[in-house]
């Protein structure tokens, strides 16, 4: 019995998440007594797979499949069920992200196992096996048994430090192969961000709420998120007005987050928005109602408008990186 | 073209939650319930695409699994506009139970395309759309944020990390829907409200299929410790803080 970890590449490199996951994996692993698998589907090059190693993945295995020129959910839960059966593995474990909510609940079904999604921590126990995961949009966490033999899990981005275990695995390449016909999608065009950081995947986020009062006002904000190399959100009423894209938008229906740091900039702190980066480790709130909730969730605080405010945190921070 | 809108019935998203003395159970006192978010979004967007005769779907039905309380979450969802909905009788156990249950109603009723929202606001699992999927071995389409019908030929705008993917998909399929898929709800119209109490509700008892999961406790977050506050005319000291204290930045 192994862990088996999918870990996504993006364009034949991994990030962050990547290794919080093989982290985490391996963690498990010594709780069950066992091994790591790692696996990646579509192709990355050999120094790119041993990094997964410097975590803990006592295997590494790039699945390339030729017939497969993108996310196909059905086809990639089939191969990645196909790899778990083989390698024995009793927890197969996915990032919360996009492509671990597609395929989680699938590879579930084909393994018949019970599944966990947004868990933010090691399982309190491995028998029974429960684990802890968000629930009611971060007003609680739920304690989850899962009660088969194979267990699906999703792991909540920035819930764990990613730890050195060096292995000195060394990457194993297989070719797959699977009816091209039974991919019934086709994609038309992939538009991709450039340039900047996404909003899911940033340490430190600075975000603007309707107490920017002007979409013409978002300059400092930007430049003090470029400062701290984070990236920018915003509030529902903020990409509802059409002041900031739609992507920027964090918040029960929006975006979820969990960086380490959130600044939250003329935000009054609705339950909503809370629900979105209630897991931020650090929250920062400006604004100039001091009743305002946010300060509640916050663990510093500046009671001020934003207008004034900002220009003078953006000249700190621009004197410190200067030095 | 039939589409099939999947509903979850849940607390109003301002609710405070509380939880029976032994953190089994969500303590329902005084809860206003509501469609979920997502799934009120995917109705909307299923309402719109009827409403455009080029798109050629011809009927739009919600699901609910639950038992006979959530009646009447359905019967807005009617009075939004839905043409009829199934009920199946069973409390919602898990992910992997109300999947089944959703797969034998496409199974017997041959809908085209099956929508549903990305999580519940409750239990936050985004698990019963690709369950669905896989137990009918149909495609599914997560994240997606725009469903376009042109002459019975679906394309879906889907969210990756980083960007989105177009692509052109084929009935039957799952799609797991997000933000941006319909604007804003649709509100019940006066008429709609009379109307809804004459349409049907078909309620069918649930198949054999085994929970793999249950809830042993529930925990509320621990309180954040009291906001330190920072004089607005010396914000550098917040910098300062962030260094040195948190050591975020």
């Amino acid at each position: 019995m192994s862990v088996l970890v999918f870990t996504e590449n993006w364009d034949g490199k991994f990030k962050r998440l990547s290794f919080e996951l093989v982290s985490y994996a391996s963690s498990l692993a010594g709780m069950l007594n066992t091994s790591v698998t790692a696996v990646t589907i579509g192709k990355a090059e050999g120094d790119e797979l041993k990094k997964l190693g410097e975590f803990g993945a006592d295997r590494i295995l790039n699945i390339t499949c030729p017939q497969l020129s993108f996310l196909d959910n059905r086809a990639y839960a089939t191969i990645i069920s196909e790899v778990a059966r083989k390698e024995n593995s009793g927890v197969i474990l996915f990032s919360n992200n996009n492509t671990g909510k597609a395929l989680a609940p699938r590879v579930a079904v084909r393994l018949k196992a019970g599944m966990a999604s947004g868990v933010n921590g090691l399982p309190s126990g491995v028998e029974p096996f429960v684990v802890r995961k968000r629930a009611f949009s971060g007003n609680a966490f739920a304690h989850v048994v899962i009660k088969t033999p194979y267990k699906v899990i999703t792991l909540a981005q920035n819930s764990f430090e990613p730890a050195s275990r060096p292995t000195g695995a060394v990457p194993e390449e297989m070719e797959v192969s699977i009816d091209g016909s039974s991919v019934k999608a086709r994609m038309l065009e992939t538009q991709k961000q450039s340039g900047r950081i996404v909003l899911t995947d940033a340490d430190i986020v600075v975000s603007g709420g309707r107490g920017m009062r002007s979409p013409d006002n978002w300059g400092p904000l930007v430049e003090l998120a470029t400062l701290l190399g984070g990236a920018t959100a915003c509030s529902r009423p903020v990409s509802d007005e059409g002041w900031r894209p739609h992507e920027e938008h964090t918040g029960q229906t929006g975006k979820i987050i969990a960086p380490n740091l959130y600044i939250a900039v003329g935000i009054s702190g609705a339950t909503q928005h809370l629900a979105g980066v209630s897991a931020s480790k650090y929250i920062v709130a400006i604004n100039t109602d001091k009743d305002a909730p946010i300060f509640e969730t916050a663990q510093y605080g500046i009671v001020g408008d934003a207008m004034k405010v900002l220009p003078k945190l953006v000249e700190t921070v621009r004197n410190i990186r200067k030095h | 073209m039939k589409i099939l809108v999947c509903i979850s019935n849940v607390p109003d998203t301002t609710t405070k939650i509380k939880f029976t003395g032994d953190n089994k159970f969500l303590d329902t006192t005084g809860i206003q319930w509501v469609i979920n978010p997502w799934d009120e979004l995917s109705l909307t967007r299923a309402l719109e695409l009827k409403d455009d005769p080029k798109s050629g779907v011809k009927s739009v039905t919600v699901l609910h699994v639950g038992g006979a309380g959530s009646e009447p979450t359905i019967r807005k969802a009617l009075a939004i506009g839905a043409d009829d909905a199934v009920r199946v009788n069973a409390e919602p156990s898990d992910a992997y139970f109300v999947a089944g249950q959703i797969a034998e109603i496409v199974n017997r009723e041959k809908y085209d395309i099956i929508l549903c929202g990305i999580e519940s606001s409750d239990y936050n699992g985004s698990e019963v759309g690709g369950m669905t999927a896989e137990f009918l071995d149909i495609p599914s389409f997560s994240s997606v944020s725009a469903i376009m019908i042109e002459g019975g030929a679906p394309v879906l705008t889907r969210e990756i990390d980083g960007g989105k993917e177009i692509i052109a998909a084929e009935c039957p399929f799952v799609a797991v829907v997000q933000k941006g898929i319909a604007k804003e709800p649709r509100i019940a119209s006066m008429r709609g409200i009379m109307s809804a109490r004459s349409k049907q509700i078909r309620v069918f008892e649930p198949v054999q299929v085994e929970a793999l999961t249950e809830i042993d406790a529930f925990e509320k977050p621990q309180p954040r410790a009291a906001c330190k506050f920072v004089d607005p005319e010396n914000p550098a000291e917040l910098i300062d803080l962030l260094q040195n204290e948190a050591k975020v930045i």
